[in-house]
């Protein structure tokens, strides 16, 4: 039974996507009927070809989108732009982060740098404000993206900070690293599934550049009531937060799906935890209500 | 309703004090013989000119109030290897403090609330404390001169054992000094004053270069850089001013602040009694409130509020006349003593659940009476001023620096304490998720957090400052009721004991 969900040009309801490894532009089916495709074979056509070069796999971004991203590339660091949601959520995925990795690892979770010596990957980072946090955690951090103006902010805003500077930022994708046999020992892909094709396969890579006995973690936006009246309607139609039509509701994956595609893919979902955006005091929080956004952390057995 | 507390606490004094510090007037200096503490970091004394270095923190001001951040930060485990730097000319910061027990009491003192004291403990300084001089007590006598009405507090109504401590100020710096030096944060003290800072906005770097130096890193914002008037320099993440009422920091930094000058003076002075004295007394005159505070070993600690023109007179009269004065307004002064029967008595507030507090049926006490003038005696102008922000990027205000207020309710440097305990609890939360400790959004936590608690504790305390100076037939009467339902109805009681002892962080919301 096909598992996979097969998505439609999507954007997470707080944040402007920030990541585009491996995405595919697959064009809504009118049924909203999850509908399983294979390859590479996706239909956006001649588009495509223009950003072979960021992928090797066909990772085809259309080029509205693209040239969106582009655009506000240079607000990524100003926390009151555009990105001002994912600011806000930024410590909040930050400390699920540091407990539960503190605890796979077996770090001392009071200590300022616990995450020394190992090798994270931030997949579709962005800006960078993801890597960089981490890398003050102690640890040491690869940060990919699709898009290349993305990589080119990452960079200089990191080497404003001495402790930054040491990031490994690249404009490449997943499946490429695979293919040059990287391992990490944490996989990190924030609100990057629910603009992946296929988001099976996008597991399986995660999967592959996990190391023996890492931790992968994967966050995305639920398939729910509550996330249709939050992410289409309230944020499209009331608060006008994104353009109407920006996201597919029916492309969301639920946390039931999520985790038996990475359960596929070789990685056992450990833990999962929501989060909540408080209206009244404009701040998220952890909590164990995973109905609109959530995250996973799984870990890799073999 | 009435929250007349009587704690008493000597704003200038507490200012997290270069400047009265430097007045030095009835201070004994430290201990001649004492060795420079510092003497391994401060080997290296920066000559002028000589290459700056960077630190995470500057704390601009060696006061009570950052030294306690300082020695907070060190408490911490995410924080404790911060590298801070303290700005201030005090000299007595680089030198082991040496108290004599024969001193006597120097007459800046401050009353520090049950609230600060377990932070005290928590940051391990209070043990220093109790190796000094210093007085807990448990009753509280507030009345005025109308003789209407007076209410007695004791710490047993809200189920404590103290209402709050009397310790000087000298005691209060050096425990905390004595503590930070002991503790493994990486300091170092900085015996000069701020001349001035710069903080630029921030900016992208062209260059990908991953090695910026510090000026670099300044230029393109990432550091704030401090120059002190011996000519060193330096430069810091986050530069937290912690330098008093006529803050530095506040006004480098362009922060505006909003408040008035009270046109009160206050008097203290350190008195001798014939027996031990272990209740706080306060009594609303009609030019200010008179208190006398404990401090322990037959000496108390009197802040007397009044015009300026009544200040200057009061500190030249001769030592007795003066004397004489505060007994006379300690007692039958400017008006009679209160007795219970002008507003009926307990039986009023029987019908009230949650009964009769158990010390309204103590008596109306004379305090002792006042021997000897154990010190000189100091004035300090009063005001009220409060910074309209607290945080701007790399810098933040604590302490008197973003508040002073009116000592009649003893609060001043307890604010500063909270202060100085959220700030270093911020800062370790920022750190846990890896934030620049001195990017804006992190620091306006902090505001978040203390504003609306001072700014709350500063709007009652200048409602009293207001209402007990006007003298007017029926507000006499009304502030008499309040007095009396302070006195008897006890859930009333419990809440005022709670809002002042700082374990509630907005009056009458339980």
């Amino acid at each position: 039974m096909a598992s996979s969900m097969f998505l439609a040009q999507r954007r997470w309801f707080h944040s402007l996507p920030r990541n585009l490894s491996n995405a595919r532009f697959f064009s809504a089916l009118p049924s909203q009927h999850p509908v399983s495709v294979s390859g590479p074979q996706n239909n956006v056509g001649p588009k495509s070809n223009k950003f072979e070069k960021a992928s090797s796999a066909p990772s085809s971004l259309k080029e509205p989108e693209l040239a969106k991203f582009s655009a506000i590339a240079d607000t990524w660091w100003d926390s009151e732009g555009p990105f001002k949601p994912l600011h806000k959520m930024n410590p909040t995925r930050l400390a699920f982060l540091r407990s539960t990795l503190c605890r796979h690892f077996r770090k001392d979770p009071l200590s300022a740098r616990p995450f020394e010596g190992l090798r994270f990957i931030d997949v579709g980072c962005g800006g960078g404000i993801l890597s960089e946090p981490l890398t003050r955690m102690g640890a040491t951090v690869t940060g990919i993206d699709a898009i290349e103006k993305n990589i080119k902010i990452a960079r200089l805003h990191a080497n404003l900070d001495p402790t930054t500077s040491t990031i490994e930022y690249c404009c490449t994708t997943a499946e490429k690293l695979v293919e040059e046999q990287r391992k990490f020992d944490a996989v990190i892909a924030l609100e990057v599934i629910e603009h992946v094709a296929d988001a099976a396969e996008f597991c399986k890579s995660l999967s592959a550049l996990t190391a023996h006995e890492g931790a992968t973690v994967v966050s995305t936006i639920n398939r729910s009531m509550r996330s249709y009246a939050t992410a289409i309607v309230a944020a499209e139609y009331l608060l006008q937060w994104l353009p109407k039509g920006t996201h597919q509701w029916s492309s969301f994956l639920t946390p039931e799906e999520l985790t038996m595609i990475l359960k596929r893919a070789g990685v056992d979902v450990k833990e999962m935890a929501g989060f909540v955006y408080n209206p009244l005091t404009g701040r998220w929080s952890l909590s164990d209500d995973i109905s609109v956004n959530f995250i996973a952390y799984g870990t890799k057995e073999k | 309703m009435n929250r007349i507390i009587c704690y008493n606490n000597r704003i200038f004094a507490t200012k997290a004090g270069s400047d009265v510090y430097r007045l030095r007037i009835p201070w004994r200096p430290f201990s001649n013989d004492a060795a420079p503490l510092l003497s391994s970091q401060n080997a290296g004394n920066p000559e002028k000119g000589s290459e700056a270095k960077q630190y995470d923190i500057a704390i601009v001001g060696g006061g009570m109030v950052g030294l306690a951040l300082a020695c907070s930060l060190a408490s911490r485990p995410l924080t404790r290897h911060l590298n801070v730097a303290i700005i201030d000319s005090n000299p007595a910061l680089g030198r082991k403090h040496f108290i004599k027990k024969e001193d006597l009491p120097d007459p800046r003192v401050s009353t520090i609330t049950p609230a600060t004291i377990s932070f005290f403990k928590d940051i391990g300084a209070w043990q220093f404390v109790e190796q000094h001089r210093h007085a807990y007590f448990d009753k509280m006598q507030v009345w005025d001169y109308t003789g209407l009405s007076y209410a007695k507090y004791n710490a047993r109504d809200a189920d404590k054992e103290v209402l709050g401590c009397v310790v000087e100020n000298k005691v209060l710096l050096s425990s905390l000094l004595s503590r930070v030096q002991e503790t493994v944060l990486p300091k170092k003290i900085y015996p000069s004053r701020l001349n001035s800072m710069s903080i630029l906005p921030n900016s992208s770097s062209s260059e990908v270069d991953s090695t910026l130096s510090m000026t670099a890193l300044f230029t393109h914002g990432r550091l704030a850089k401090l120059e002190l008037e011996d000519g060193n320099s330096l430069y810091a993440k986050l530069v937290v001013g912690a330098d008093g009422g006529k803050s530095r920091v506040r006004e480098l930094a362009g922060f505006r602040t909003t408040g008035w000058n009270y046109s009160q003076n206050a008097i203290i002075c350190t008195v001798e009694h014939d027996v031990e004295n272990h209740c706080a007394w306060q009594r609303f005159l009609p030019s200010g409130p008179l208190a006398l505070l404990p401090i322990g070993d037959k000496f108390s600690n009197i802040v007397w509020t009044m015009s300026p023109k009544e200040s200057s007179e009061f500190k030249s009269i001769t030592e007795d006349n003066f004397l004489k004065a505060v007994n006379h307004a300690l007692d039958y002064g400017y008006g009679p003593h209160p007795t219970p029967s002008i507003l009926g008595s307990s039986d009023l507030f029987s019908w009230l659940k949650g009964g009769i507090s158990k010390s309204a049926n103590d008596c109306f006490e004379i305090p002792p009476k006042v021997v000897k003038l154990a010190s000189e005696r100091m004035a300090f102008p009063l005001s009220l001023r409060h910074a309209n922000d607290y945080a701007s990027k790399r810098v933040a205000l604590i302490g008197d620096a973003a508040h002073t207020v009116h000592p009649l309710a003893g609060q001043g440097v307890n604010l500063g304490f909270g202060d100085a305990s959220t700030l270093s609890s911020v800062i370790s939360e920022g750190i846990a998720v890896g934030t620049d400790i001195g990017e804006v959004s992190l620091l306006k936590k902090y505001e978040a957090d203390r504003k609306p608690a001072n700014v709350m504790m500063m709007a009652v305390l200048d409602g009293f400052q207001k209402a007990y100076s006007v003298d007017f037939g029926p507000l006499n009467i009304l502030r008499a009721a309040a007095f009396h339902g302070a006195h008897h109805i006890s859930p009333l009681k419990k809440s005022i004991i709670s809002y002042a002892s700082g374990e509630m962080r907005l009056p009458l919301f339980a």
